[in-house]
């Protein structure tokens, strides 16, 4: 099952985290360089992050034939914990309590059963169960509950919880489903491909910002994010993407304009979660989680980039 | 009828008993800590195993069993809730819990002049155990935190020697409002501050209302 393309790939990313994680503990007890200490800090909580995503996923993969459900479950443990971080920071009404338990124990566990049983043979109901059913369900289980109280408001709260940290989100285990003509049983790489890709993504737009950012995209919701930290992170994901077709299904110029569409949908979720953050007066998702920044803020990226990537990838290689 | 209090002073307990008990004691733990959520934090204070009276703002019916889990196994092994009677002693799950936890049941139905819960309390503790306590008596339904009754004023008159933590629970109202059976596993977060003990000669509402200060300062930390 770890063929030379997956071992290049895994070993690479070692590889680069070993390097960083030097580097980062060189930065933090070497004080008259002149760097933030908070940006020091805040570079060895992200590496530490990632080097918790590579051993989960690893550990994953290697579990042989149970590791596409094993990877599957983990997905959903994070789905699971961002959901939480999630509602834990809207404020709910106590009529929308009955409604969250069947969130949390109904929807999201069965939306991920179906990802186990197989997108490909469930595809249907894998696409409607949560913006169809779960969509419907949930303000009407609110409006039983008696409180009219800012109604619209609180249900699409918790719709939107929904749909972000968990349907979005389900989209990247089901990479694993996907059938594509010559690529059987290399679908986890895509998927470490897929992750890979967006975390770097993450970093090199904001170290573009840093080096050469002056034009602010929208100040009021993240100073830190600007055009050129935009253009610079997406052009490097789509040249580094492309010099990772041979881990793909795609070819160069697929896999460079697949990957600029995931550094795209990348920022556009972390904009997205930064203007929920503000909105609540949070920095990070983990504020209630002394110490770490929120699994929410490590995830915004995927959740909204897996959609698009699963769609591409299946309109351009799955016959219909 | 005496006020009545749950007999689980471990003496009675058989030899066998204390090891499967410090099992499902652990693992009761580690079930609400995760069920709730829990992060914990320690603001000018340690944990200890020296007696000390935790209190705490009073929302969910969780709140004594997450106080409870937070604590540091050897400390919890060493700390025991206060709790209403007729809540806990419904059914054979609860009941099951509250020995588990090692509650001290009171019926707050049955309260007579000369039996009051803080004799009982005092009794039960002896000079071994810490108690986790509720001033405001019972739940409250909004943010404020109500008043607090007279029970801790007369335990640290009584006892001046316990040590007295606020301690300020968030977020576990909407993890099992009033009213509700099943739980939402929503985050929360368990805060202890520092000890404080009564001032010679303080009087009752002044010192209940510092005692009430001191829970409240520490959702803002």
């Amino acid at each position: 099952m770890f063929d030379v393309r997956t071992l290049s790939l895994v070993g690479g990313v070692l590889a680069i985290l070993l390097v960083a994680t030097s580097l980062g503990q060189r930065l933090k007890y070497s004080r008259d360089i002149g760097i933030n200490p908070a940006l020091v800090e805040a570079f060895n909580l992200r590496i530490r992050a990632w080097w918790l995503m590579c051993t989960v996923l690893a550990a994953a993969f290697l579990l042989g034939p149970a590791s596409r459900v094993a990877t599957v479950i983990v997905f959903f443990l994070i789905s699971f914990w961002a959901l939480r971080e999630f509602i834990t920071l809207t404020p709910t009404r106590l009529g929308d309590h009955r409604a969250l338990f069947w969130v949390f124990i109904v929807f999201t566990p069965l939306q991920y059963l179906i990802v186990v049983l197989g997108v490909e043979t469930y595809g249907l109901l894998f696409s409607v169960l949560i913006p169809v059913y779960a969509f419907l369900f949930i303000p009407a289980r609110v409006a039983m509950a008696g409180d009219y109280k800012r109604f619209l408001e609180r249900v699409a709260k918790i719709q939107a919880g929904l749909m972000i940290c968990v349907y979005c989100l389900s989209y990247a285990p089901a990479i694993l489903s996907l059938q594509i003509p010559g690529f059987e049983g290399q679908q986890a790489r895509l998927l470490f491909f897929f992750v890979l890709l967006v975390q770097l993504n993450d970093v090199l737009q904001f170290a573009w910002g840093k080096l050469l950012g002056r034009s602010v995209i929208a100040p009021a919701i993240s100073p830190s994010r600007t055009w050129e930290g935009f253009l610079g992170g997406v052009a490097s994901t789509s040249l580094i993407g492309a010099a990772l077709w041979w881990a793909t299904p795609f070819d160069v110029w697929q896999a460079a304009g697949i990957s600029a569409v995931i550094a795209v949908m990348g920022f556009a979720g972390g904009m997205t979660m930064s203007a929920i953050k503000r909105d609540r007066g949070v920095e990070d998702y983990g504020t209630l989680v002394v110490g770490h920044g929120g699994v929410l803020d490590r995830i915004d990226s995927i959740c909204f980039a897996a959609p698009v990537f699963y769609h591409l990838t299946r309109f351009l290689f799955v016959a219909p | 009828m005496p006020l009545t209090l749950e007999a689980t002073s471990p003496s009675l307990q058989l030899p066998w008993e204390p090891s499967s008990r410090k099992m499902t004691s652990t693992l009761l733990a580690i079930v609400a800590r995760i069920l709730s959520g829990a992060s914990v934090r320690w603001i000018d204070c340690q944990p200890d195993t020296v007696q000390r009276v935790y209190f705490a703002n009073h929302t969910s019916h969780l709140d004594s069993i997450v106080l409870w889990a937070s604590l540091p196994s050897h400390v919890r092994a060493l700390t025991r809730p206060v709790a209403a009677k007729e809540y806990w002693e419904k059914g054979a799950v609860r009941r099951f819990m509250a020995r588990t936890f090692n509650a001290m049941l009171i019926d707050r139905k049955d309260i007579k002049v000369h039996q009051s819960p803080v004799d009982m309390i005092l009794g039960q503790i002896g000079q071994k155990y810490s108690v986790i306590l509720f001033p405001e008596g019972s739940r409250n339904a909004e943010e404020q935190i109500q008043t607090f009754k007279s029970g801790l004023y007369y335990l640290a008159k009584k006892r001046p020697d316990l040590e007295l933590v606020p301690v300020h629970i968030e977020n576990l109202n909407r993890v099992l409002p009033r009213g509700e059976f099943l739980p939402v596993p929503l985050l929360s977060l368990v805060t202890f501050g520092p000890p404080m003990y009564l001032e010679q000669g303080e009087a009752k509402n002044d010192f209940l209302t510092r005692a009430r200060d001191a829970v409240k300062r520490l959702k803002d930390l």
